[in-house]
């Protein structure tokens, strides 16, 4: 009954996108794709949240707002990359503001590759992600005992 | 011993019916919106993985807040289901709001205090016309005594027909719906991120989901009253008209935007002074 993937709020950060990920983002919640069949709620609240989707590369300005949307969340949370640049920095990997990928700052659980990330692949990302989180929560609660 | 078994019933089964009330608003409003929608029991898997989740809190008073909210709230409700005085029950409705606010405001978040300056002001808005309900049920039926209420020969809502139409305006306020979803918001995205419930999470937040389901039914009980006379087919009727109010409040929180502040206090104010005010010049001429 309380498997966190039933139902898993989900955070939509862009660390430095060019916004092309992100419209696929909001995609995902429109008639078409509507990820709410899953029980996915698009929060903007770090503290309310289970999922971490963050498009877009690191740079120093977006570097320690990731650190800290992801410090604001609550055990057991996942992170999902959408886009290529999120999973290595992509076209803008060698930029000089760049730091790279998402997981040069924070551990990321899910890479969803693409330019733009298409919706689909952002539904089976997610999707993958709730494995992930179920996993983490067994964990915890192994750890606990 | 009926008013044990009905406050009984209430405590154990609102928020039951709060949730299954909760996920059929969100499958109506996703089917409003051309989408599937989440399950049924969505709202039960949402409370329990909240109360699941590691427990991140800002401050130590705030779990406490939000369960005096959750507690006072249970109260207000049991006087309802038990035939006590529904002043009382209006006037403790109240205190349980100023609990959330504190609990609100009891953190740093601009949000959240924006939130509760918020939900203050919602207070405003709805107040006058919950007390000229009280009031004029009383000019209907000669007692504010629920058990008294619901023992009249007509239904009350033949004499206040104004007042329902009031209570249900303002019931969006308590219910959360847009446009007047100002504090806080069912949908995901709001201009103050979660406005009140912002730095809520968890354990914290469950509570403050399952009092809601309270004050839902506790609100939808207040609206039966308009109905319920001493016939027995009244209550079916009653449960039927709730029904139908609530999914009037579901359309209306599809078809309309969030307003500004300044637009709830005055339409809420109007709608008072129109349609409570004149119900109640004609029953104090009348009866």
């Amino acid at each position: 009954m309380n498997k966190v993937s039933k139902s898993p709020w989900l955070l939509h950060y862009d660390a430095s996108s060019c916004n092309g990920c992100d419209i696929e983002v909001l995609d995902c919640l429109t008639p078409k794709y509507d990820i709410e069949r899953f029980g996915i709620i698009n929060t903007g609240d770090p503290f309310q949240a289970d999922i971490l989707l963050i498009t877009g590369g690191v740079n120093s300005q977006t570097a320690p707002v990731v650190k800290q949307i992801y410090s604001q969340m609550a055990e057991p949370k996942v992170v999902v990359a959408v886009g290529i640049c999120a999973c290595t920095g992509g076209v803008f990997k060698e930029c000089y503001n760049i730091k790279g990928g998402i997981d040069t700052v924070i551990p990321v659980d899910v890479y969803v590759p693409g330019c733009a990330a298409r919706p689909e692949s952002i539904i089976d990302g997610v999707v993958r992600a709730l494995q992930v989180l179920d996993d983490k929560q067994a964990a915890l609660k192994n750890k606990e005992r | 011993m009926k008013s044990i078994v009905f406050v009984a019933a209430y405590l154990v089964f609102a928020p039951f019916l709060g949730g299954l009330l909760d996920g059929v608003d969100r499958i109506i409003s996703a089917r409003m919106q051309r989408r599937k929608g989440p399950v049924l029991l969505q709202p039960f898997y949402d409370i329990g993985k909240l109360l699941s989740k590691e427990q991140i809190a800002v401050n130590k008073v705030q779990l406490l807040l939000n369960l005096s909210y959750l507690v006072i709230l249970m109260i207000a409700g049991s006087l309802l289901f038990g035939g006590a005085d529904l002043l009382m029950v209006l006037f403790i409705l109240s205190t349980a709001d100023m609990f959330l606010i504190m609990a609100a405001s009891s953190d740093s978040s601009p949000y959240a205090n924006m939130g509760a300056n918020r939900e203050m002001l919602q207070m405003m808005a709805y107040e006058p016309l919950t007390l000229l309900v009280a009031v004029g049920f009383y000019l209907t039926t000669g007692s504010f005594h629920v058990s008294d209420i619901v023992a009249a020969d007509v239904s009350a809502v033949v004499w206040m027909p104004g007042l329902l139409v009031g209570f249900m305006f303002t019931a969006a306020i308590k219910f959360r719906k847009s446009p007047f979803d100002l504090s806080t918001s069912h949908h995901a995205h709001q201009e103050m991120v979660k406005g009140l419930t912002t730095e809520m999470s968890g354990t914290t937040l469950a509570i403050m989901n399952i009092a809601e389901y309270y004050e839902m039914v506790l609100l939808l009980g207040i609206c039966c009253l308009f109905f319920v006379n001493s016939t027995w087919w009244s209550w079916i009727v009653a449960v039927v008209l709730c029904g139908v109010i609530f999914f009037l409040e579901t359309l209306w929180d599809n078809v309309s935007a969030r307003v500004k502040w300044k637009n709830v206090l005055y339409s809420c104010w109007a709608v008072t002074l129109v349609a409570g005010g004149v119900n109640i010049l004609f029953l104090m001429l009348d009866k």
